[in-house]
């Protein structure tokens, strides 16, 4: 491609991106008005306290982290065709499972080999969590969004019995796992309230981008997910590259969950169900399962999760109105993306 | 004789294209007008303005003297046009009367007693005898294509519209069919039948008019279509097909010596001399394949192929081709029987291992499986070697290797492509069937099975498809090759087998007798 072409694709995607975002905001911003809120101060808000002050900024980044495990996985699956939708189960069930651990590890090995061994604790009871669903898919043609999402309220039932019968901590009141100490969590970065989860997240998304441009298994994924019948035809093992996507995909959503409880929780509390897999599931889209956009989506809709839930008291609005805009977010994109296709068949350049 | 409906003037222009292009016709009743043309002359959207699919962008459509808009496949029934799909548009799990009686009214019941009143007035008129409560998927393809004509004709349509109707019939299914023509001729229907075969055009029609690029090239009158000789018509038709304006014939076939080859069904190579005494590249024996919902499964088929000889796989659609395709490229299990590819067993080899091996598959679903049509050019060229060296290294990926790849071979095999980065779905058919015979004819082939290579390509790409097919033969490949079309087969095999409710009905030297002996074996009638 020359450079000329390099800069117009470059150009093209911006606004297909920044487009839907100002037109989300401003749509936002009317309905703010129709409730009689003042936008400027609501979206002011949301700015200062999620980006400008640094104890806020501290906290969107930390926030990240969990989101962009998540995303990273629901990529994996999403671009092999599979919808993952069972990331709750596989997160709750993979924090618990490290949360259990964690306290019992650390008395018997060093702080660093117990956060390891935590984190693929986590990771492999997501995987595990996936292969009901992987299985019935390759035997038998089940749907995976219905066996994903049945398996996600039987993993968060799991977890929520679990804590209460087997692995509560018989010193609290409220039904919780043994807590780990601060001082044996993730590292914090830097002497700021950042854990190096974070720095582990944005390295598994660029991995997960590495690995389906850059890879023969990536690519073979993406194959058959863009269309099975060629995987097939061109004699892929479609059977184990399905498990194989289902399994790294709830893996690094598992991951997500361990990393949350060992760098900001140390404990897990039998009504404790943060439900960021399904809210990460439109980000992705945006970024159109590309694993470098979905850092900056995660870092907007992290600001906004922190910011918009002190701004939305102060202004007055629901804390569920960031839901509003990503909803709106989503509405504008697809209305773009309409619009720049029909666009392009009119013989457009 | 009354005009019925008529073009006038009409263009129809797609991103691109002017699929039509200021085109006039009358169609008579009482008559058959044949409309010829290669692929991508304009025929199907033809079809498409008059059933009501789509809308003329320039000039009007009249229908029993009024102009009218055909803005929906209803409304086109309601001017009184029944049309016949290419397809078979029926619901397999219905009984004939059931599938007749789909287009009535919403609300009312059913009309069984008047319905079979109408089936048996339309049977006495086309002559046919089809059991009204068969279940459809239990009938021949021909017989299912009367059930479309019988539908097509269910409110006393005037017109008839028939989109290639006999490119999925038998021998005795087309003859059924130009009978059955005759006969609403002579009720006064005025039909039209689209056809890319020359001699379809002679057999039925009583005009003729010739498409070409999206214009309407000549057209030849029932008086003129009479008083010409055959050879004369020949000419006459040739020179409008490939817009040539005089010098006859001879000057005609000059430029045009393959297309009208593939046109008149003459055969212009020679079986090539094959050493039998060696031992065969690819033996199969007795190989059968399970059931499934669709097709026609494998049953006990048999046979050796040498190196350098192409051996044609002839059939009606639909008698176990597919599966023999799929069960020799390694994507179906073998049921039963055994399969050596150059004396090694790949029973139960996979796709890879047979590839490795030189085995390879061009499937006939193009977009559907051979290629994944959002991906670009220069990825579905190398789909089938993901993760092999020198393009992936320890798995991974050498794009500017791969780009360089796919830019040789979209020069060395002539693929019209903007660039190896396009989607290969917006590629024409004829540059999609090259981005696969580059693909699957490389220099490591050494048996190569192709499914109807030529099926939905312009006389063109027909003809290069079939080179390449001949050049691989020459270079000791050994090919198979499954088709419909007869004539296609006969023009470039060495021996022609025959599929016959699965099984290998028989197989025959290309020689003099060949296509007698072949469309007997088609039937079912006495396995060779």
């Amino acid at each position: 491609m020359n450079q000329g072409g390099l800069v117009a694709a470059l150009q093209g995607t911006v606004l297909r991106v920044l487009l839907p975002v100002g037109l989300a905001l401003f749509a936002g911003g009317l309905i703010l008005l129709v409730l009689g809120k003042d936008p400027l101060g609501y979206y002011g808000y949301v700015l200062q306290r999620s980006l400008l002050r640094w104890g806020g900024a501290q906290e969107t980044l930390t926030r990240m982290a969990p989101l962009l495990l998540i995303a990273a996985g629901l990529i994996v699956a999403f671009r092999a065709g599979i919808w993952n939708l069972g990331g709750d189960g596989q997160f709750l069930l993979a924090a618990v499972a490290s949360a259990a651990l964690a306290p019992v590890l650390v008395t018997v090995m060093p702080r660093g080999l117990m956060l390891i061994s935590c984190m693929l604790a986590g990771a492999l009871t997501g995987a595990i969590w996936s292969l009901l669903p992987a299985v019935l898919k390759v035997r038998y043609g089940v749907n995976e969004i219905i066996t994903t999402l049945m398996m996600s309220f039987l993993g968060t039932s799991l977890a929520n019995v679990l804590i209460k019968l087997v692995l509560r901590d018989p010193d609290t009141t409220v039904p919780q796992t043994r807590s780990l100490a601060v001082d044996d969590r993730l590292p914090r970065l830097f002497g700021t309230t950042i854990h190096a989860g974070l720095p582990l997240a944005v390295a598994a998304v660029l991995a997960v981008h590495f690995m389906m441009t850059r890879t023969a298994f990536g690519l073979r994924l993406q194959v058959q997910g863009a269309n099975r019948a060629a995987a097939v035809h061109a004699g892929f093992r479609v059977e184990r590259l399905t498990i194989a996507a289902f399994a790294l995909s709830a893996a690094l959503i598992g991951l997500g969950g361990a990393v949350e409880v060992l760098g900001v929780w140390g404990t897990v509390r039998a009504d404790w169900n943060p439900a960021l897999g399904l809210l990460v599931v439109p980000l992705v889209f945006l970024a159109r399962f590309n694993g470098c956009a979905v850092i900056g989506f995660t870092l907007f809709f992290s600001a906004l999760m922190v910011g918009g839930e002190s701004a939305a008291r102060r202004v007055g609005v629901p804390q569920h109105y960031v839901l509003v805009l990503v909803a709106l977010l989503l509405l504008f994109l697809g209305v773009v993306e309409y619009l720049d296709q029909s666009r392009r068949k009119s013989g457009g350049p | 004789m009354a005009i019925v409906a008529a073009l006038s003037r009409v263009t129809k222009r797609y991103p691109g294209v002017v699929a039509l292009d200021d085109v006039s016709l009358d169609f008579h009743s009482g008559e058959i007008h044949v409309l010829l043309g290669e692929n991508g002359a304009g025929k199907s959207t033809l079809v498409s303005l008059l059933a009501g699919m789509q809308q003329p962008d320039e000039g009007t459509i009249v229908v029993g003297g009024d102009a009218v808009r055909i803005d929906s496949p209803r409304r086109s029934m309601d001017l009184g046009i029944g049309t016949v799909f290419q397809r078979v548009l029926l619901v397999q799990s219905l009984t004939v009367i059931e599938n007749l009686m789909l287009g009535g009214s919403w609300l009312r019941p059913l009309a069984r007693a008047a319905s079979l009143r109408r089936f048996g007035e339309l049977a006495q008129l086309l002559g046919t005898r089809i059991d009204p409560d068969a279940r459809v998927s239990g009938l021949s393809l021909g017989e299912q294509q009367q059930v479309e004509i019988m539908r097509a004709l269910w409110r006393d349509e005037k017109l008839l519209l028939l989109d290639e109707p006999t490119s999925m019939l038998t021998p005795q299914g087309v003859a059924d069919l130009g009978r059955m023509l005759r006969r609403l001729r002579d009720q006064g229907v005025a039909l039209i039948l689209i056809t890319h075969k020359l001699l379809e055009a002679y057999e039925f029609g009583d005009r003729i008019s010739v498409l070409r690029l999206g214009r309407l090239a000549g057209a030849v009158a029932p008086q003129q279509l009479q008083q010409l000789t055959e050879a004369e018509r020949t000419d006459t038709i040739i020179r409008m097909m490939f817009g040539i304006d005089a010098g006859g014939a001879a000057a005609a076939a000059d430029g045009h010596e393959a297309e009208l080859a593939i046109l008149l069904g003459r055969k212009i190579h020679e079986p090539a001399v094959i050493d039998r005494s060696k031992p065969p590249l690819l033996s199969v024996r007795g190989a059968s394949t399970l059931p499934d919902f669709t097709e026609t499964p494998l049953r006990e088929v048999s046979f050796d192929l040498w190196g350098g000889e192409v051996l044609g796989i002839a059939g009606v659609d639909g008698n176990g081709q597919k599966h023999l395709a799929e069960m020799l490229a390694g994507q179906r299990s073998v049921a039963a029987g055994e399969l050596l590819l150059g004396g090694v067993d790949i029973t139960r080899g996979q796709v890879p291992e047979r590839r490795l091996r030189g085995l390879r598959y061009v499937t006939d679903d193009r977009l559907g499986e051979g290629t994944v049509s959002t991906f670009p050019v220069a990825t579905n060229l190398l789909l089938k070697e993901v993760g092999a060296a020198p393009w992936w290294r320890h798995g991974i990926t050498d794009w500017d290797l791969i780009h360089r790849h796919a830019r040789d071979l979209i020069r060395t095999n002539d693929i019209r492509t903007p660039s190896e980065l396009t989607p290969v779905g917006k590629l024409s058919g004829g540059n999609v069937q090259k981005v696969l015979l580059a693909r699957e004819l490389d220099a490591e082939a050494s048996v190569a099975i192709l499914n109807k290579p030529t099926y939905g390509l312009d006389l063109h790409n027909q003809r290069l498809a079939l080179d390449r097919i001949g050049a691989a033969a020459d270079r000791g490949v050994a090919l198979l090759v499954i088709s419909t079309d007869l004539d296609e087969l006969v023009e470039i095999s060495d021996r022609v087998g025959v599929m016959f409710q699965g099984r290998l009905a028989g197989i025959v030297a290309n020689d003099s007798g060949a296509v007698d002996r072949i469309r007997r074996l088609m039937t079912g009638a006495g396995a060779a």
